[in-house]
């Protein structure tokens, strides 16, 4: 598909700026690669939020636990994946844990992503537990509730609703952060200006376009985000 | 029943509660007043365990709740508590509020909770507020909906930590005005307040806390009008009520 008829620039697009533009994005359907690019960005940050937030649900339960076992577990955890960089875990993700399973590089990325972003999510939900008042667990025990049906039915339903506004900020970062993947060959939004670049030589046209689909992606989420929250704040003085 | 042994508790290697050797009667209406920082809600928390004690014992009903492997659970199931800050579940309606632990404890299923809970409601005088939220609700209303909470569990006795400390004046009333049908159905009660009227009328039984011991008790009469202690002189003329 595309505009790949196209084999020749247009009338008046033979030279300047408008020929790096039908070179960068048309000739070659580099606009098509750009988009299939941004689909790969979206597909790791989508999968690897959602692993994200599983874990990183999990973790932050272990952290607040009273088992010294859990608690030192989720440290661990934690200072290793903060305490190196996201790239560094790539690799050693793609060329040493599932280097002979062959998983495809897709994968390895949302699995790398999303094991980092969970030690993330983890410090936002236990400051979303946490920013419940103590009184709240106070109330569900003297009513006779157990610890975990107070954490369930009171302090968890509040903790998720201060989370959420920062759980869609982390999945913000990680579509920025994923753009490291082009270091284990996938073809996210990044590499494939890159690849453009290096075919025509050319680096405004590809690098502006794929600076633009990220502003836009990220823009569009930002507001949603924006809106999310001032609806959550409605709800909280009704 | 509950018997106080020796009750102490420590926070961070200060002692708090100095030794407290109680009997509270079914039936019973015990008011507890004292300066503020004399351990009266700590006293009160010890009583359904949401502080541990750190020696002595107490007996609910004749079981020693302090005792290892005891089901904390079950023995607030008969206490239960309201609290100077309401506590309220704000995430919930009031009438979710009501239902809630009565049907997570197994205690009833939905249909009877809601039944109960609508009854508690019409009883405190907000019925129509059911389906509200507790922000939507003064503080006065947000109280009632808090006691009737916790009456939503059918306990047999009920402790109140300074339930009108944090409202305004003019809802104060309100308030003391469900406790005191309470009262009048017989419920023991434990209350700590500042309300001495309240105490006048309503307590069967004054007890003052003074630096984490009882340092005085007796009917409202001995204690108001003819204090023997010091510091409960001291601590009546400045409330001056
Ligand atoms: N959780 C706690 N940790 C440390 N100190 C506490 C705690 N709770 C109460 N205290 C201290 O115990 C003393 C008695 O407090 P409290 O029982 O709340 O008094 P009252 O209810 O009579 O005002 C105070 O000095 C208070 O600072
Ligand atoms: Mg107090």
């Amino acid at each position: 598909m595309g505009l790949s008829f196209l084999s020749t620039p247009p009338p008046g697009w033979e030279e300047g700026f408008l020929f790096d533009v039908y070179r960068g994005l048309i000739r070659g359907n580099g606009w098509v690669s750009l988009l299939e690019g941004l689909g790969i960005t979206m597909q790791i940050a989508l999968g690897a939020v959602v692993i994200g937030v599983a874990l990183g649900f999990a973790l932050s339960l272990m952290r607040i636990s009273k088992s010294k076992i859990l608690k030192g577990v989720a440290a661990v955890y934690l200072s290793v994946i903060r305490g190196t960089p996201v790239v560094l875990q790539l690799f050693i993700w793609w060329f040493v844990v599932f280097a002979a399973t062959g998983t495809t590089r897709l994968w390895v990325a949302i699995i790398a992503f999303g094991i980092n972003s969970a030690a993330y999510v983890c410090e936002i939900f236990r400051g979303g537990i946490m920013s419940v008042d103590k009184g709240q667990t106070e109330a569900g025990r003297s009513l006779g509730l157990s610890g975990i049906k107070t954490m369930m039915f009171v302090v968890l339903p509040q903790a998720l609703k201060n989370a959420l506004p920062s759980l869609g900020n982390e999945f913000i970062m990680l579509i920025k952060e994923t753009s490291v993947v082009g270091f284990i060959a996938l073809v996210d939004l990044m590499r494939a200006a890159n690849l453009i670049m290096s075919g025509t030589f050319e680096p405004v046209v590809p690098l502006f376009s794929a600076g633009i689909l990220y502003w836009i992606v990220i823009t569009i989420l930002t507001q949603l985000l924006t809106l999310l929250e001032r609806r959550l704040r409605r709800s909280d003085n009704r | 029943m509950i018997i106080v042994e020796n009750l102490t508790k420590d926070f961070n290697k200060q002692t708090i509660l100095k030794g407290i050797n109680e009997q509270i009667e079914d039936g019973e209406r015990l008011v507890i007043i004292g300066p503020s920082g004399s351990g009266k809600s700590t006293f009160l928390r010890c009583l359904n365990l949401l502080e541990k004690p750190t020696g002595g014992k107490i007996f609910v009903d004749d079981v020693d709740i302090t005792a290892k492997g005891v089901d904390i659970n079950a023995v607030r199931l008969k206490m239960g508590m309201v609290f100077q800050h309401f506590n309220l579940f704000p995430h919930k309606t009031v009438l979710g509020n009501l239902t809630l632990a009565p049907v997570q404890t197994g205690l009833m299923k939905k249909p009877e909770a809601t039944e109960v809970a609508m009854e508690l409601l019409k009883r405190v005088g907000l019925a129509d507020k059911a389906k509200s939220y507790p922000v939507q609700l003064s503080g006065g209303q947000k109280q009632r909906v808090a006691i009737a909470r916790s009456l939503a569990m059918r306990p047999r006795m009920m402790l109140f930590d300074e339930p009108t400390s944090a409202l305004d004046p003019e809802m104060v009333g309100e308030v003391l005005d469900v406790m005191r049908d309470l009262a009048t159905e017989g419920m023991t009660m434990v209350v700590v307040t500042h309300e001495m009227h309240f105490a006048r009328d309503v307590g069967s039984r004054i007890l003052f806390m003074c630096d984490g011991a009882i340092a005085e008790q007796g009917t409202p009469d001995q204690v108001f009008t003819n204090p023997k202690c010091e510091r409960l002189q001291q601590f009546l003329t400045s409330i001056s009520f």
